[in-house]
This record gives structure tokens, C-alpha cells and sequence, in this order.
């Protein structure tokens, strides 16, 4: 059944069609013949409705979905007309005496150039540690959601998405080191310029991810044993919690810390931020690409 | 009111982007469409953060030549909070994205309605 664009764009935006198909073949066979559906802007209410019902449900959805999100602009538009103009020095915002202290104090408190390293890792490290905490758990109800299942697929390699391509190949061949090279480097270098541990592993995620999927799992496991991957979280997360721990403690009750600012600029300074960062680092990517494996059910 | 709009002319966008991925959860029955209207509002959100930290002919707050005026640099404190709310926004989403796939594997379907429809006829046959 040859179909025109149109179609397939209407049965992909009404859910039957997924982009995916072209690259996984759905081999079971269990999907249900594709019905003839009108395709509408509107959900179709559910159960015993009549049929002027369900019609004026189908005109009055989207109108009334389209004037709350108009009431909803104008209402927010008014509010930002009251806003100070952009760009205000003199804004609340931009003039309380917080952000004052953390500038004009950050590089002797805290050692770190990067003024916004030294708020999250420093002034606000508890925050960060919530802030990945929050990313373990989303790791963990992930397994739970997809590995708890009973039907566990035959054959997992039917359902991997390998790009079998020889340019898309090459390509990773020769631009992954790179990528990697570069995550390494925004993560060591987050206290003395732009970067920082989520945007470091984010990077080192994605080309992790960029490997596995040129390559195959067998590859990228070589580089991270991604068996190691609840260990490594788990050593990151628990050595964030009892640095910062101690830190915060010797910090507030004025103790001596082996923990210095050091001399801002060099690479080995601002205290704890670089092994934090660290530690960030391997959680952030540990993740992305653990959520990428699960996603498309290679080993974990 | 024309001229304020004007001067806050990323707010206003950031109100409108706000508006279309409210739009894009309401309007479509995909799943995954769903997930990606979330991410636009995220998306609105920082935009709208970011700006209002933004002062005009200020540099990145990087101390460069050991300058520690306040003066000299932009409002660093959106930067941090945006960057806790990505995070926070990235796993929202693989959540979502889990809760789909499993809802897929059970009714191999991403179209909501037909998943209420499923759902709705097996309760009636508990029943």
C-alpha cells in the first residue's frame, strides 16, 4: 500500500506511524491494522457519548483549547509590560546585594574565575547535589519502568537501532575522540572558564551515545563497562555528599578546611569545585548514556 | 504599552513560546508530541530566566584582568537556577519518555485516545 506524504504525515501526527519505523523493523507483527481515522485537532471523548456529543466536543476542544492559550499569552503579556525594561541595571533583580557579594567576593571565597562554578559547586553545592540526585532517581524509575517488564524481547539485536552507514560511520570514527576530548575539557576546565560538570557530561553522554550507535554496544562498552555504571554514580554521588558535608561543616563553624581557594586561574585552584565538577561529570554522563541504552534495550 | 512591549521584546517572546508548547500538549493526541510541548514551555522558562538576568554592555560574569567590580558583569545567579532547571527538565523527560514506551509495549499505540479507548473497554469487561 503505497501512500502519499500527506497521509503519512496525518497517520504520524495522529500517532499510528512512528519516524522510528524506517530505521527499527517492528518484526511481531502484533500491531493492529491501521484504521481509517479522520485526523482532528481534538481528543475524542471515551466511552457511551452520543453522536452530537461527540461532535460538539470535537469543534469545542480545540476552540477552547486555542483561547485559554490566547488568555493565556494576553494575560502574561500584561505582566510582562509591567516588567522592568531588559537590560536594567538597576532592576531588582539585577541589584540585590546576594548577586554584589557573590562578584565581588566569589574569586577570594570560593578561588573559582567562573563566578557562576563558584555559586553552584560553592555558595550553593547542596542545591547541586539535589540538582544530580534528582537525575539518579529519573535514572532509577527509568530501569524500574523498563526493566521490570515480563516480555523481554527474543532476539535484542532485532531492536537496537544501528545505523549501518558507511558515512555516518567514517564520521564518528573520526569526530568521537574529539567529542570526548572536548567533554574532558569543559569538565576540567568549569571553574576557569564556560563549562561545568552537566555540560561537560552531557558532551561526553552524546558521544558515548554517537559510538554505541555507529559501532554497536560491544564497542562503546569497551570505552565505559557499563556495568560499572551504578557503581560509578553511586562512588560519585557518595563522595559529592561527604565532601560538600564537610566543607559546609568546617565552613559554618569556622573550622581549619584542607580545602583552599588556591591561587584563582590555575587548573589544580578553587578548592572543592574541580573534584565536584568531577563528580558531576560521571553522573551526568553515566546517565545520558544509560538512558540511551535502556531507551533502545542494549545490556546495561 | 506598544514601546514596554518593545523593550522587553525577549519576554515576549518567551510568553509566546510558553503559549505554543502549551498548545502543542493540548492540541495533539501523539505521546510523544506531548513530551516534546513540554520541553518547548521548559524551554520558555529559561529564556524568560536568562533575560531578566541579562544586564546591557556588561561582560559574562567570567572575572577577566582580576576585576571583581559588581559593576563590570551580568546577574550570574539565572545562569545557576536555569541550569538546575535543565537537569531537572531532562529527567521529567526520560521519565515521560519511559511511561511512553512502556504504554507502547502494552497497547502499541502512541495515539492517547485509542490508549483511553483501550483502557476504557477493559475496564468494562472487569466489570
Amino acid at each position: 500500500m503505497k501512500k502519499s506524504f500527506k497521509d503519512r504525515l496525518q497517520a504520524w501526527d495522529s500517532g499510528q506511524f512512528e519516524l522510528g519505523d524506517a530505521l527499527v523493523r517492528e518484526t511481531d507483527g502484533r500491531r493492529p491494522p491501521e484504521k481509517e481515522e479522520d485526523v482532528s485537532w481534538a481528543h475524542v471523548p471515551v466511552g457511551r457519548v452520543s453522536q452530537v456529543e461527540r461532535r460538539l466536543f470535537r469543534v469545542l476542544y480545540p476552540v477552547l483549547a486555542g483561547l485559554l492559550a490566547l488568555v493565556m499569552i494576553a494575560f502574561l503579556l500584561f505582566v510582562v509590560e509591567q516588567l522592568p525594561a531588559f537590560g536594567d541595571a538597576l532592576s531588582p533583580a539585577n541589584s540585590s546585594e546576594v548577586i554584589k557579594r557573590y562578584i565581588a567576593s566569589g574569586l577570594t571565597e570560593t578561588g573559582a574565575v567562573n563566578i557562576v562554578a563558584g555559586i553552584i559547586l560553592d555558595y550553593r553545592a547542596f542545591d547541586t547535589l539535589g540538582e544530580s540526585h534528582v537525575l539518579f532517581t529519573a535514572a532509577i524509575v527509568v530501569f524500574i519502568l523498563l526493566l521490570a517488564e515480563t516480555e523481554l524481547p527474543d532476539k535484542p539485536s532485532d531492536r537496537r537501532i544501528l545505523m549501518d552507514d558507511l558515512i555516518f560511520k567514517k564520521t564518528a570514527f573520526f569526530l568521537s575522540p574529539f567529542i570526548l576530548l572536548f567533554g574532558t575539557y569543559v569538565i576540567l576546565n568549569g571553574h576557569l572558564g564556560p563549562g561545568g560538570g552537566f555540560s561537560g557530561g552531557a558532551l561526553i553522554g552524546a558521544g558515548l551515545i554517537l559510538v554505541s550507535m555507529a559501532f554497536g554496544p560491544r564497542v562503546s562498552g569497551r570505552i565505559v563497562a557499563l556495568k560499572s555504571y551504578r557503581r560509578i554514580v553511586l562512588v560519585s554521588l557518595l563522595f559529592y555528599s561527604l565532601a560538600k558535608g564537610y566543607s559546609f561543616f568546617c565552613g559554618a563553624n569556622g573550622l581549619h578546611t584542607i580545602f583552599r581557594p588556591g591561587t584563582p586561574g590555575r587548573i589544580f585552584s578553587a578548592g572543592l569545585i574541580l573534584p565536584l565538577n568531577i563528580a558531576v561529570g560521571l553522573v551526568v554522563a553515566c546517565t545520558m548514556f544509560g538512558f540511551y541504552s535502556l531507551f533502545t534495550r542494549e545490556s546495561v | 504599552m506598544l514601546t514596554a512591549l518593545w523593550n522587553n521584546r525577549i519576554e515576549v517572546v518567551a510568553v509566546i513560546l510558553f503559549a505554543v508548547g502549551f498548545s502543542t500538549l493540548l492540541l495533539h493526541r501523539n505521546l510523544l508530541k506531548k513530551v516534546i510541548g513540554l520541553n518547548i514551555m521548559d524551554t520558555a522558562a529559561y529564556l524568560f530566566l536568562t533575560s531578566l538576568g541579562y544586564i546591557r554592555d556588561r561582560l559574562s560574569p567570567i572575572i577577566t584582568d582580576g576585576a571583581t567590580d559588581p559593576e563590570a558583569y551580568v546577574n550570574p545567579l539565572p545562569a545557576g537556577l536555569v541550569l538546575t532547571g535543565i537537569v531537572v527538565s531532562v529527567s521529567v523527560t526520560a521519565v515521560m519518555l519511559g511511561l511512553t514506551l512502556r504504554l507502547y509495549k502494552r497497547y502499541h499505540t502512541l495515539n492517547l485516545d485509542e490508549i483511553y479507548r483501550m483502557t476504557h473497554e477493559e475496564q468494562e469487561a472487569e466489570r
